[in-house]
C-alpha cells in the first residue's frame, strides 16, 4: 500500500521507476496557513521568466529615456518601437477604436506566453505546460469579458443571455466554458511538446539525442508555441471586442 | 498467473487512454478541411496570402482543442491516475 501512495502523486513515473523530466517537481517544502506546499518547478520557471522580462524593460526604459530625438534611433530602440508598434497595430486592427488601451494588457500577455512557451528551449520546464498558469490567464481573460460587458451593454449583457429562451442553458454553459477551452487549448498543446520531448530524453539513450531533436524542438516548442501564443492573444481580443458592441 | 487490482486498473487505463486518442481523427480532419480551404483561396487570390494564412492557423489551433481535450484525458490516465487509490 505504501508504493500505492507513492503512485498516487507521481503517477506512472514512479511506477516505471524513471525520473522523466517532464513532470512538474517540488523542491522546497513550506508550510502556509497548514497547508504543505511545494516551491515547484512551475515556480522557479515563471520567476526566471518574469525576471528575464522585467530585465529587458529595465534596459528598454532606460534606452528610451537616454533616446536623442534629433538623431537616428539605435538598433536596440529600434526593436523595441517594432514591437510596441506591432502590438498597437494588432489591437486596432482587432479591437477598433475602443480598444486602444488594451494593446498594454495584450502586449504583456503576448511576451508572457511566448517566453514560457519557448522556455523549454533553454531547459527550464515551460510554466503554462501547469495547468494552474493557464487557468488564472484565462479567468483574466473572463474577468475582462465581463467587466466590459457590464461597462458597454449595462443590462443587456444580462438579458443577451435569455435571448432565445430556450437556449439559456447553453448560453450560460457557454460563458463558462470560455475560460476552459481557452486555457485547456495553450496548456494541452504546450504539455504535448513537453511530454514528447521529456519521453524522447528519458528513453532513448544519450548519443540519440544529440543534434536532431531540434527538429522536434523547433516545431514542438517555437512553431507550436508561438501559435498557440497568438492565438490566446486573438481570441482575448475577439472576446473581448465582441462586447463592446452596443 | 494472479491479476491484482492494482495491475488491472493499470492495464484498463492504458486501454483507456489509447481509446482516448481516437479524439485526434476529428481535428485531424477538421484542419485538413481547413488547409485545403486556405490552398483554394490562396489560388483564387495570391495578393491575400498573409491574411488567409493568419486566419487559417487561428482556425486550425481552435478546431484543435477537441483533440486536446483527448490528449488531457489520456494524459490524466497515464501520469495522475484518480482511479488508482480507489482500491
Amino acid at each position: 500500500m505504501d508504493t500505492g501512495r507513492a503512485f498516487i502523486s507521481n503517477g506512472m513515473a514512479q511506477m516505471l521507476d524513471q525520473d522523466f523530466s517532464f513532470t512538474i517537481k517540488g523542491y522546497l517544502r513550506y508550510n502556509l496557513f497548514g497547508v504543505d506546499l511545494n516551491l515547484t518547478s512551475t515556480h522557479i520557471a515563471i520567476i526566471i521568466v518574469m525576471a528575464t522580462l522585467i530585465v529587458f524593460a529595465l534596459f528598454a526604459n532606460r534606452a528610451i529615456k537616454k533616446a536623442n530625438p534629433d538623431e537616428a534611433p539605435g538598433t536596440f530602440l529600434n526593436i523595441i518601437e517594432l514591437m510596441v508598434e506591432s502590438v498597437d497595430k494588432l489591437t486596432h486592427a482587432n479591437m477598433g477604436e475602443r480598444g486602444a488601451g488594451f494593446s498594454n494588457y495584450i502586449g504583456t500577455l503576448f511576451a508572457f506566453i511566448l517566453l514560457s512557451n519557448i522556455s523549454g528551449l533553454f531547459g527550464l520546464r515551460p510554466p503554462t505546460a501547469d495547468y494552474g498558469v493557464t487557468f488564472a490567464l484565462a479567468i483574466i481573460t473572463f474577468v475582462l469579458i465581463h467587466y466590459n460587458g457590464f461597462k458597454y451593454q449595462k443590462m443587456k449583457h444580462i438579458t443577451n443571455l435569455f435571448k432565445p429562451i430556450i437556449l439559456t442553458p447553453i448560453n450560460i454553459i457557454g460563458e463558462f466554458a470560455t475560460p476552459i477551452s481557452m486555457s485547456l487549448r495553450l496548456f494541452g498543446n504546450i504539455m504535448a511538446g513537453t511530454t514528447m520531448m521529456g519521453l524522447l530524453y528519458g528513453l532513448v539513450p544519450w548519443f540519440l539525442t544529440l543534434a536532431w531533436p531540434g527538429v522536434l524542438h523547433a516545431y514542438l516548442d517555437v512553431f507550436s508555441g508561438c501559435i498557440q501564443t497568438y492565438v490566446f492573444c486573438m481570441l482575448t481580443m475577439v472576446f473581448i471586442s465582441n462586447t463592446f458592441e452596443d | 498467473m494472479n491479476i491484482t487490482d492494482q495491475g488491472l486498473i493499470l492495464a484498463f487505463s492504458a486501454l483507456g487512454a489509447g481509446t482516448a486518442m481516437i479524439a485526434g481523427v476529428g481535428p485531424g480532419i477538421g484542419q485538413g478541411v481547413a488547409a485545403g480551404q486556405g490552398a483554394a483561396a490562396v489560388g483564387r487570390n495570391p495578393g491575400a496570402k498573409g491574411d488567409i494564412m493568419s486566419t487559417m492557423l487561428l482556425g486550425q489551433a481552435v478546431a484543435e482543442t477537441t483533440g486536446l481535450y483527448g490528449l488531457v484525458i489520456a494524459l490524466i490516465l497515464l501520469f495522475a491516475n484518480p482511479l488508482y487509490g480507489k482500491v
